[in-house]
């Protein structure tokens, strides 16, 4: 189990050391840093100079060796735009990030449960039929357009929740900000984390319903049925339990996509998590924060996997075997 | 008892004066970077920080200079040497007066490496403290602009920089964060309370403040939002009291809502298109050992193809000022003495055969698509004009970051034919003499946004007199000669200025400035 442990480890360092490289290949093709950082009439002396104290005028691969370094030792350096350490914005991103993502997971798992456990037992009914249409339009509408939809309908015309924004936040500890204790802070969570869980939604409640459909036909569920044991019983403690499996681990796999593919949602929102900090900063070539999110993403995704493995592994004593070898 | 009473009326005091709180919120595409008032010359971050420092001299809603930190000023010595006099009872945030020994220390710290701002003052430039209220400036030549660009050089506390270690301004390339990126002290009509980078910053009034109150506003809360759609809708539904810019497609929809409407004038940035008028041979054309935009027939053909009225109505809906020259006219007294060739498609391909391209030619165009209002459709627009001339324009529009990086002199001006804005930082027209139609020279700053390398030793020497005749009739007279020469050899095609677009709350009265600075000291909300 160590030695499969480990193993992982190596192989996600070199995952993560592929991820930089490759990002550090991009970061040629963006454009040039120093004219976003500066006014449009500045002295070309001055942005000469300017280059050669970044470094930028080094060779790639010597750029690339001063960020690996760096980044061993936890350094991702200075923002070109807000003159902050990297590892500071982040930090004080994350949060909101973070809230927004497990918010909308939770969304998706606990509504496309329920949604697909109800198709899957009342097929015909029109209700199913609506959720059907739901999670065609969840899983076919961009996210883009599903959030400018909903600000326009619930923000704009009707008032009712906010269209930007995290409200008011609360400071937890020395740098965590959560908006889950104010009124406002709920308020604006709705919109956003609907639009980021809907086709995480759409996914698990038709998993959610080809899983409980196949499950209703097996031998044991129709045993369970001869014994007389009430439907609820066997819809909930049978039926659904054995579908959770293969739900729980999309669900979990998803995870890392739903804060990766934040970005998209937060800039409809203004939602001031790291991915609007990462598309700003794509726009302004601005390569620290840019190398840091990536390398940070990364991480997520491997140790998202990692977890992920280990927990068949506890799950299923198979795979223990061939993990020991 | 009568303490409980007191008591009781103090809290009624304040709860009635926090009710009567004035909140304006405020929505920008761009960001308030960093609070440090020298690391970034940029329009949207210097008025961003115009809210809580000043300069010695102002610009008031018509761009007129007028006094702030400086009460008055004599120029001497024919422009040689201009004395200021310092407003007295200044007080910066941090409560310290305002001295002379401010403006000496902020004199320095503007011109010292890292500032972005070290052409606000000339660097052989002496600042001498005749006494705590009175500074002398003292400089080898005339120099009658000297001025021009101080609204925007914000004066520092000398005491406040020292005790944290802010001596030197963040420099762009800046290694650790520094003190005054993140905190600010200035002496104007706002504070700032909480600042989180790219997230919100939150200003509350100065009541300390020197000028006169114009506005009501207690307390202010910026967010950037750079999304267009979302900032809009934010508009719309009322959680924001301004915000800038309104796309121009989203016009009419802001006007036809019932809580906001658009605040709409002509802005000061020119929209233009160039050519490279230097290389022996273009780098992106099918016209091989010759250089087809060095004959000005070509130029003047390229001129006259371009429709700029049909620009403003298709492309600009309407807002736009077509525009004959490359300064705005309200910055150049005679400008109304300069018209727009007239557009004649049929006179342009004749100009063409007449260079010796009956057939045309094919040109490479390099257009942002992320930096001016429809800056793409513009460049797509004057393709197909051009193709009714038979020149086959092979456009590449590219975001701002890739197409700066190509076409200015750090990319060694790697275009053909180019689509740029300028707004000349001094509001006056020897800026736009000397950075777009002064010579190339290797080690000078003269013509260094010259991209396409237009020159005409006459227009240096014109540009050379214009900056230090002190004379004002006789220097716009000079412009003016300079100005004929450049639009008689079809220097650029100048297209248009565009539109500020603001978008205002109906209970809100906002001024607008033609430089696209917004500024909520001229704001009052109901």
């Amino acid at each position: 189990m160590l030695a499969f442990i480990i193993r992982r480890i190596l192989q996600s360092a070199g995952v993560l050391l592929a991820v930089t490289l490759i990002a550090f290949l991009m970061f040629r093709f963006v454009g040039d840093p120093i004219n976003q950082m500066v006014g449009i009439d500045t002295p070309q002396a001055e942005i000469a100079q300017i280059r050669e104290s970044l470094g930028l005028n080094d060779p790639v691969i010597v750029q690339f060796g001063r960020f690996v370094w760096n980044a061993m030792h936890f350094q991702f350096g200075i923002s070109y735009q807000f003159r902050q350490p990297v590892t500071q914005l982040l930090a004080q991103r994350m949060p909101a990030t973070l809230e927004l993502a497990f918010t909308a997971a939770g969304f998706a798992l606990v509504v496309g449960v329920l949604m697909g456990v109800y198709s899957a037992l009342r097929r015909d009914s029109i209700l199913a039929r609506v959720f059907e249409a739901v999670s065609l339009v969840g899983v076919s509408l961009p996210t883009f357009l599903i959030g400018i939809l909903l600000i326009y309908l619930f923000a704009v015309i009707l008032g009712w929740l906010p269209s930007n924004g995290r409200g008011e936040v609360v400071r937890i500890g020395s740098w965590w900000t959560t908006g889950f204790l104010t009124s406002s802070g709920l308020r604006s969570l709705v919109l956003p984390a609907i639009t980021l869980g809907l086709f995480q939604m759409t996914l698990i409640m038709r998993l959610v319903r080809s899983e409980m459909l196949e499950v209703l036909r097996t031998d044991y569920i129709k045993f369970a049925r001869a014994r007389g044991l009430t439907a609820r019983a066997i819809n909930f403690g049978h039926a659904l339990k054995n579908t959770l499996i293969p739900v729980i681990t999309i669900a979990g796999l998803q995870l890392g996509s739903i804060i990766a593919f934040a970005i998209i949602t937060e800039t409809v929102f203004n939602w001031p998590g790291m991915g609007i900090l990462f598309l700003k900063a794509v726009q302004n070539v601005d390569i620290p924060i840019m190398a840091a999110y990536l390398v940070m993403i990364g991480l997520i995704f491997v140790v998202i996997n990692l977890v992920v493995d280990l927990l068949y592994g506890l799950v299923d004593p198979r795979l223990r075997l061939t993990m020991r070898r | 008892m009568k303490r409980l009473m007191l008591a009781a009326l103090a809290a009624l005091a304040l709860s009635t004066v926090s009710a009567q709180a004035v909140t304006l919120r405020y929505a920008n595409q761009g960001d308030l970077k960093s609070l440090d008032p020298y690391t970034l010359n940029e329009t949207t971050t210097n008025a961003h920080l115009g809210q809580v420092y000043e300069g010695l001299t102002a610009r008031e809603k018509d761009l007129k200079i007028v006094p702030a930190l400086a009460e008055s000023w004599e120029v001497l010595d024919g422009a040689k040497r201009w004395r200021f006099h310092l407003r007295k009872n200044v007080k910066f945030h941090d409560g310290s007066p305002f001295t002379a020994d401010d403006v000496l220390f902020s004199a320095e710290r503007v011109r010292a490496s890292g500032s972005n701002f070290t052409t606000r003052i000339p660097k052989d430039a002496k600042f001498v403290k005749v006494d705590d209220f009175t500074v002398d400036v003292q400089l080898p030549e005339p120099n009658p602009i000297l001025i021009a660009q101080w609204d925007t050089w914000y004066i520092m506390s000398k005491k406040w920089a020292e005790a944290n270690n802010a001596v030197a301004p963040t420099p762009a390339s800046a290694t650790t964060p520094s003190y005054a990126s993140l905190h600010e002290n200035g002496t104007g009509p706002f504070k700032i309370e909480s600042h989180e980078p790219g997230v919100k910053t939150v200003f509350k009034v100065n009541p300390d403040w020197w000028h006169k109150r114009e506005h009501n506003i207690d307390e202010v809360i910026f967010t950037p939002i750079p999304n267009a759609a979302t900032r809009v809708a934010a508009l719309l539904s009322g959680e924001v009291d301004v915000i800038e810019p309104v796309p121009v497609q989203d016009i009419p929809r802001v006007n036809s809502s019932s809580n906001a409407h658009v605040l709409a004038g002509p802005e000061l940035r020119t929209i233009f298109l160039g050519f490279d008028q230097s290389r022996d041979e273009l780098l992106e054309s099918n016209v091989k050992g010759k250089n087809p935009f060095k004959d000005v027939r070509v130029r003047h053909a390229f001129n006259i193809a371009i429709d700029k009225e049909a620009i403003k109505r298709s492309v600009m809906r309407g807002l736009s000022t077509p525009s004959a020259l490359m300064i705005a006219p309200s910055l150049f007294t005679y400008s109304k003495d300069f018209k727009n060739p007239k557009f004649d498609p049929t006179a342009a391909k004749k100009l063409l055969a007449d260079a010796g391209y009956p057939n045309g030619f094919e040109v490479g165009m390099d257009c942002p698509n992320d930096r001016y209002v429809n800056d793409g459709q513009i460049c797509q627009a004057v393709v197909g004009m051009l193709a009714r001339i038979g020149v086959k324009v092979n456009l590449n529009a590219q975001p701002k970051a890739k197409y700066f990086a190509k076409v200015l002199k750090p990319g060694g001006y790697q275009t053909s034919f180019y689509l740029l804005g300028w707004t000349p930082g001094t509001f006056d027209s020897h800026n736009v003499l000397f950075d777009l139609h002064g010579c190339r020279a290797p080690d000078s700053p003269r013509g260094e946004t010259n991209l396409g390398g237009y020159c005409n030793k006459k227009v240096d020497e014109l540009t050379d007199k214009i900056l230090v005749e002190s004379d004002a009739k006789k220097r716009d007279l000079l412009i003016k000669q300079a100005f004929e020469i450049t639009t008689s050899e079809y220097a650029y095609v100048p297209l248009h200025q565009q539109a500020l677009s603001w978008g205002v709350a109906k209970n809100v009265e906002l001024s607008q400035r033609a430089d696209n600075s917004v500024m909520l000291y001229w704001a009052h909300k109901k």
